[in-house]
This record gives structure tokens, C-alpha cells and sequence, in this order.
């Protein structure tokens, strides 16, 4: 069989890596939210904090299973795959990796029994403790990921003997260039992700008139976070790219299409088709000097672009410069949403609009789209290398048989194809399902506590409110009415 | 710097004996499984270990690390080497995790759940018998060992089933020690069953092995090593019989010990771990890789060092207050969530 076991390998790389960044970019942002309920609800005692804690920790628990088998496959794969790879940088990537496994997932499995089964087990502030344990264990494996990631974006800190690396500095690897800009860029972008995730399923409910006052307290809540997030993550992409333009110019010139070895009053492009044969852009469209004033901050600043390195040299040009504008486009758009939710909030129509509400359920799975898109711009924009100037990817495969790689190819796509169905299956039964009723969350014994206290606390709230609204006598929504 | 290495053959020797002990009893469940189908047996097993199974896995990611981090060479060479049998013991356990997800959720597809939960339990524990036996017969060198079938011998068969029967050992005797009733007959009778065949398939091993490893009989047999080395085969007949005698108690109506046997076995496989390290020592790939050789260099290892000092302590500790939580029988303290 005259198949290329490089390419091979490197298509089941990149499907397994693809599969799995689904899973933590939707928990690292979910603990979060988990965490501010369970913490919101220790301090008010609003039991729709806790329904909202109690209702998210089942999507969770289905995603976080499926990160970790899909995780264990990574952490295998560099060395059946690309062994010449783990050789060659063990010595850097295997502490970094270590210590992701000693400080991160340890502690997240340890937790995650209490988290998920230890309601009724441990105090309330023991199981909050659990929460939070468990949610700074995914920023934490973040953190260790993306550090060995952008070591193999803009490598520091190291030598090379016969062949290998070697560290000179630890403090110079971690701190790489571009790893602050990196880590920010994509734990912003997992609670983004959440919040959507969250909103939207919300916005469903309310369209759908089920679980209201739920479904409002969801919506209403990520809706500020999305107002405070977008534009947040908008100002850390402009810094990530500015990093860019000085450590991996190539990429950046990808990322926006530009072709000439220099170019000065350089457009922002709407549309474009980037040819790498004719090695210039088909049909562009593009408002002119908006490029050089968004990636150098100057009217008329000079760019590099991908004909300042050989043909060899560059990554698939059309692959970057497509994801690059599928990611910004989902962040425009959901700074739009968020704004247009201030809009109709300041209007009293936040949960009303019925057109309002069908997008941001659309925009469900909108974040996941976005970070596989930045995902993509990010490891096929530093091809042909894998440790960037430094290895090349076509260096590094395992000689392995050609139809040994393809057959394990075709058992992770049958298999992951498999797993996401059911993964959407099963996740559309909990949301059908819909959260615990008052009444259930009644009966359990949360944190030792006795039952009884969840439904007082919603009458006093009832009784608070009709005093409330008597006193100023107009129909302002109440939030506790949807529960009986 | 022979000591440094050295304390990261220790580490890693720790690493993969806490992933057999531990992931080895849940594997052991999944195994265990088609010989508990009454009613609610299958889900005292699944609940049994489902608040632990991602913990205890997490010690195959963390042996795979160690390997990566402090000896980059012999991780390259094995898990390339191997490339199928990991492989397939990686989908075998994708469906056996994700099995704990969805089959408590689901209503019609349970049985397909169940199914997936044993068969990738039963397939991955098999998997890790056939690369324990094919790493003690040693690996060819060469592009010949990516394209062989070297893995796939008689005896890394006979390795593979008896790995299957001592995880299916220590998960019966989990089970006598987290249930009652029924489930505590049952898990005794298999218990004493698989605790015969335990000790059957590591005679057969090692006599296998110390006629076909030469360097491993020399190890075993020359000068006084064996009187030596004899406190190892004599304690395991000893702890096999005491466990033979807690799991026993069951059916004389007497059962004090109800945890003991789950110790008893966890003790036969460092006895039988530590009869392995004694064949292979200096070896991380037999007769071919020395630790000493596959080493990372000092300042990786060095960097590594107080990461290993502090946490692994911390995470025997919260590993264990986790284990206390959910102390005693399943029924006592399963809720869901």
C-alpha cells in the first residue's frame, strides 16, 4: 500500500486532538459556573442557585468523562505516533506534562467523586471546597498544556545536544513569549463557551415556556458574563496578535492573507480566496489600511507576509486564513449578542423577544465552533514545524506501518463518531429532563442539612415581592412566581 | 547522576504498581460483571467504583508522564514498539469510561452500556497482561519491531489472561468488602475461585519465564541468589493462603475481616511485581535499554524532583480522604447526583 504513514498519522493526530478540545473548552468554563452557583448559594441561600448548580453538574459530568478517555488517548499518541517527537523533546515536554498530571488532573479526580456523589456525604462548605478544588484543577491543567504548547510555538530556554533538547531555563520555557497572551486568550474562551453553552439552553427553555424562572436567572446571569467576556477577549486577541505579527510573522501573515514579502497600508480583507499556486488572494475584498491599523496600531504600518520565507516554509494558507475569520466572526457576533441583551434588558424585554431568544439558542454551540477554528489557526498556521523554526513535522513520525495507522484511523473516527452522537443523545435527554423541581431538591438532605428550608425561602421571597408589588403597584416580573 | 535516575525508576516503578492496584480492581469489576445479572447486582458493581474509576486511572496518564518526562528514549521505544496493543487498550477504555456516563442515564440502551463497560474492562486488562509479557520477553530492535507481530506470542497470551484473573481477584475481594447479602456470597465463591487461578497462572509465568530468559534464571538461580531472592515465592503462598481463609470464613459463617482479603491480593502483586523488577533490574526494555541510559538529562529531572516530592505524598493523601468519604457498603452512601 503506497499510503504516506506522515500524512496518516498526522490526520489521527489532529482528529483526536480536535475531538477532545470539544470537551475542556465547554469544563473549564462550566466549573466555573458551577463553582459561582454553589458559592452564590451558600451566601443567599437562593435555592435557584443551587438548582442552576444542581442542573449544569450532569452536562459536566457527561463532558468531563468524555475529556478525560479522549485525554488518555493524547497523552499516548506522542510516542506511538511520533516517537522520534518524545525523543527529541522529552526532556522539555515530558515535566511540563508531569506536572499537568501532578498538580491538575489528580486533584481533579480526587474531587470529582466528592463533587458529583458527596451531596449528602460531606458539609456543604466541605462539598463547595470540592467544587472550587475541581474547577481550579481545569485552569491549572490549562495552564500546563498551554505553556508546552506555546514552547512549541515560540521556543526559549533550551539547547540542543546531539539532536535533543535540553533546558537551560525552566523559568525562560514556561514564561515562553507567548504564553501569557495564549493562556488568557483560551481560558477567556472557555467561559465563553460555557456562558453560551448556559444561555442558550436557557434561551430554549424560555422559548420552549418550561422551567422559567430557572431559565431567566441562567440567561439574565450569562448574559452579563458575555457583556463583560466578549469584549474582554476581543482586547486579549488584538495583544495575542500583535505577539503574533513579532515571534510568527508567517503565521500572521496566513492569518490575514498577505502575500508580498513586505507590505505597507496593508487591507483589512472581508473576502478572499488565497491561492497558494498564484500565491495572491482571488476576489479580495478589503477596506483599505484597516489591516495595518488593527495588527501594527499605526495607519500605515508594515507587515510581513508569506512571500518573505520559500514555498516550503509556509502552512496551508486558505486552512488558516478561513479559521482565522470563522472565530472572529463568532466573537463579533456574540458581542452582539451580549450588547443587544443590555439593549432589551434596559426595555424589560430580555426574556420576551421571541427572535432574540432563537439566536442566542443558536449560538449554543457557537463557542466550541470558535475555539476549534482558533485551534486550527494557531497549530496549522506554525506548519510545516512542529517546534516552530526548529523541528519540522515531516521529521518526527514514527516509521510505522502505513495500514497499522490507517486501520487505528479508522477505529477513532468510527469510535468518535460514535461517542459524540451519544454524547448528543444523552445530552439532549438531560436538557429535555430539565432541572431538579424544588420539590426534589426539598427532599434531598444537601449538606446534612435538613429538608425544608428550599421551599420556605421561596415563599418568603413570594410574600416579599407581593409586598413589594402592592407597595408600587405595577407588574414588575416577579422570579419566584414560575415555580408553582 | 546514576541516583537521580534511579529515584525515577522508583517513582515510576510506584506509578505503575498504584495504576495495577487500583485501576485493577475497576477493571476487575468490568471482568467480574456477566457473573453478577440478577437484579440491582450491576449497579451495586457500576456504583461501587464510580466515584473512584477517573482517579484511579489517572495513574496510567501519570505512568505514562513519568515515563515521557525521565526517560524519553525508553518511552519512545515502548510505546512505539507497541503501537497496536495500546491502541487497542485505549478504545477499550474510552468505552469502559464513558459506559459509567451514560448507563446510569440511559433507560433502553443499558444493555449495550453494560456491554461496553465489560468487554473494554475485560480487553483492556488483557491488553496489559500482553505488553507486561511482551516487554519481559523482550522487544527486537529495529524498524522490524514496528512491523512484527512480536507482541502477539503464546506467552504474552498466557500473560494477558493472567493479569485478567488477578484484577477479576482483587475486584471480587473489593466487593466482599463494600457489600452484603448476596453480592458478599457470591463475590467469597469467586473470590476463592480466582485466587487459585491467581496463584496457578504466576507458577505457570515464572517457570515459563526461567526457562526461556536466560539472563532472568541466571538472575534467579546463580550462587545464593535463590535462597535470597526464596522469602519472595515462600510469603506469597503464605498470603495466598491467608486470603483463602478470610474469603473462606464466608461459608463457615464467620466473616470478621471483611477487608482483609482485598489486602491479601493487593499484597500478592507486589510480591509478584517485585519478583518481575528483581528479573529485569537495571532494564527498562530488556536487555537492550538500561534506566541509567534512558534518563533525561539532570535539569529536566532535576525540575521535576520537588513536583514529585510534594504532590504524589498530597495525592495519596486526598486519594485516601476521598476512599474515607465514601467509606463502607455501597448501599449506604449512593445518592446519584
Amino acid at each position: 500500500m503506497d499510503l504516506d504513514v506522515a500524512i496518516l498519522s498526522r490526520i489521527q493526530f489532529a482528529f483526536t486532538v480536535s475531538f477532545h478540545i470539544i470537551f475542556p473548552s465547554i469544563t473549564i468554563g462550566l466549573a466555573t459556573l458551577i463553582a459561582i452557583w454553589e458559592g452564590m448559594w451558600l451566601k443567599t441561600h437562593n435555592p435557584y442557585y443551587l438548582q442552576l448548580a444542581k442542573f449544569w453538574i450532569k452536562p459536566f459530568a457527561i463532558t468531563f468523562g468524555m475529556g478525560v478517555v479522549s485525554g488518555i488517548v493524547l497523552s499516548y499518541e506522542f510516542g506511538t505516533n511520533f516517537s522520534k517527537f518524545s525523543e527529541i523533546t522529552g526532556a522539555v515536554l515530558g515535566p511540563l506534562m508531569a506536572y499537568e498530571v501532578l498538580t491538575a488532573f489528580f486533584m481533579e479526580a480526587g474531587f470529582l467523586g466528592v463533587m458529583l456523589f458527596g451531596w449528602q456525604r460531606v458539609g456543604r462548605k466541605l462539598h463547595f471546597f470540592a467544587t472550587v478544588t475541581v474547577m481550579i484543577g481545569t485552569w491549572i491543567s490549562a495552564f500546563w498544556i498551554i505553556v508546552a504548547n506555546s514552547w512549541m510555538q515560540t521556543p526559549t530556554g533550551y539547547k540542543i545536544i546531539d539532536g535533543k533538547f535540553e533546558v537551560e531555563s525552566w523559568m525562560a520555557v514556561i514564561f515562553n513569549p507567548s504564553m501569557p497572551y495564549r493562556l488568557t486568550h483560551m481560558v477567556v474562551a472557555s467561559l465563553i463557551t460555557a456562558t453560551f453553552v448556559v444561555a442558550g439552553i436557557s434561551a430554549y427553555y424560555l422559548l420552549k415556556k418550561k422551567n422559567i424562572p430557572f431559565a431567566k436567572k441562567g440567561l439574565s446571569m450569562c448574559m452579563w458574563f458575555a457583556l463583560v467576556l466578549t469584549p474582554l477577549q476581543a482586547w486579549i486577541g488584538d495583544m495575542h496578535g500583535l505577539n503574533v505579527r513579532e515571534h510568527q510573522p508567517t503565521k500572521l501573515a496566513a492569518m490575514e492573507g498577505i502575500w508580498p514579502a513586505e507590505e505597507e497600508n496593508v487591507p483589512l480583507l472581508l473576502f478572499a480566496m488565497p491561492n497558494m499556486e498564484t500565491e495572491s488572494n482571488d476576489y479580495q475584498v478589503g477596506i483599505p489600511n484597516l489591516g495595518s491599523l488593527i495588527l501594527t496600531h499605526s495607519w500605515d504600518g508594515t507587515v510581513q507576509g508569506l512571500k518573505a520565507v520559500p514555498p516550503e516554509d509556509r502552512p496551508n494558507v486558505p486552512l488558516v486564513f478561513w479559521s482565522f475569520r470563522v472565530m472572529v466572526g463568532i466573537g463579533v457576533g456574540m458581542m452582539g449578542i451580549a450588547a443587544l441583551a443590555l439593549l432589551l434588558r434596559r426595555k424589560g424585554r430580555l426574556y420576551e423577544n421571541k427572535a432574540f431568544l432563537s439566536l442566542v439558542t443558536l449560538f449554543t454551540p457557537m463557542g466550541v465552533i470558535a475555539v476549534l477554528a482558533g485551534w486550527y489557526v494557531v497549530e496549522i498556521g506554525r506548519q510545516p514545524w512542529i517546534v516552530y523554526n526548529l523541528v519540522r513535522t515531516s521529521e518526527i513520525v514514527s516509521p510505522l506501518p502505513a495500514e497499522r495507522v490507517l486501520f487505528t484511523l479508522t477505529m477513532f473516527v468510527i469510535i468518535y463518531s460514535l461517542l459524540i452522537g451519544v454524547y448528543l443523545y444523552f445530552m439532549r435527554k438531560l436538557i429535555k429532563k430539565g432541572p431538579p423541581s424544588m420539590e426534589a431538591l426539598e427532599q434531598q438532605l444537601i449538606g446534612m442539612k435538613a429538608p425544608g428550608y428550599a421551599l420556605a425561602w421561596v415563599k418568603s421571597l413570594t410574600t416579599k415581592e407581593q409586598q413589594l408589588k402592592e407597595q408600587q403597584a405595577n407588574d414588575q416580573p416577579s422570579q419566584a412566581q414560575g415555580d408553582k | 547522576m546514576m541516583d537521580l535516575a534511579f529515584f525515577y525508576f522508583l517513582v515510576l516503578g510506584f506509578a505503575i504498581f498504584m495504576y495495577v492496584l487500583l485501576d485493577g480492581f475497576d477493571l476487575g469489576i468490568g471482568i467480574l460483571y456477566p457473573w453478577f445479572n440478577q437484579e440491582g447486582e450491576r449497579d451495586h458493581l457500576m456504583r461501587s467504583i464510580s466515584h473512584v474509576w477517573d482517579g484511579n486511572e489517572t495513574w496510567l496518564v501519570f505512568g505514562g508522564v513519568v515515563l515521557f518526562a525521565a526517560f524519553p528514549t525508553a518511552y519512545a521505544g515502548i510505546t512505539s514498539t507497541f503501537y497496536l496493543p495500546i491502541m487497542l487498550m485505549l478504545f477499550a477504555l474510552i468505552f469502559r469510561g464513558v459506559a459509567f456516563e451514560y448507563r446510569f442515564k440511559s433507560d433502553t440502551s443499558r444493555p449495550y452500556w453494560d456491554f461496553a463497560f465489560s468487554a473494554g474492562s475485560a480487553i483492556a486488562a488483557f491488553c496489559q497482561g500482553m505488553l507486561l509479557g511482551s516487554i519481559v520477553q523482550g522487544v527486537p530492535v529495529g524498524v522490524d519491531s514496528l512491523s512484527s507481530l512480536h507482541w502477539l506470542t503464546p506467552f504474552s497470551i498466557l500473560t494477558g489472561f493472567s493479569v485478567m484473573a488477578g484484577y477479576a481477584l482483587l475486584a471480587a475481594c473489593y466487593l466482599f468488602m463494600k457489600s452484603r447479602g448476596r453480592i458478599q456470597e457470591h463475590a467469597a465463591k469467586l473470590g476463592k475461585r480466582l485466587l487459585l487461578i491467581t496463584i496457578l497462572a504466576m507458577v505457570i509465568v515464572s517457570l515459563w519465564t526461567v526457562a526461556n530468559q536466560v539472563d532472568i534464571r541466571q538472575r534467579w538461580f546463580s550462587g545464593l541468589n535463590f535462597l535470597w531472592l526464596s522469602p519472595l515465592p515462600i510469603i506469597t503462598l503464605v498470603v495466598a493462603l491467608l486470603a483463602w481463609k478470610d474469603l473462606n470464613s464466608h461459608a463457615t459463617g464467620t466473616v470478621h475481616h471483611e477487608s482483609r482479603p482485598f489486602w491479601y491480593a493487593a499484597t500478592l502483586f507486589l510480591l509478584g511485581f517485585a519478583g518481575l523488577v528483581v528479573g529485569l533490574f537495571p532494564y527498562l526494555i530488556p536487555r537492550q535499554l538500561t534506566f541509567m541510559e534512558a534518563a533525561s538529562p539532570d535539569s529536566s529531572l532535576l525540575f521535576l524532583l520537588p513536583g514529585i516530592c510534594i504532590f504524589v505524598p498530597l495525592i495519596c493523601a486526598y486519594t485516601l480522604w476521598g476512599y474515607r468519604v465514601f467509606a463502607g457498603k455501597v448501599e449506604d452512601y449512593q445518592e446519584g447526583y
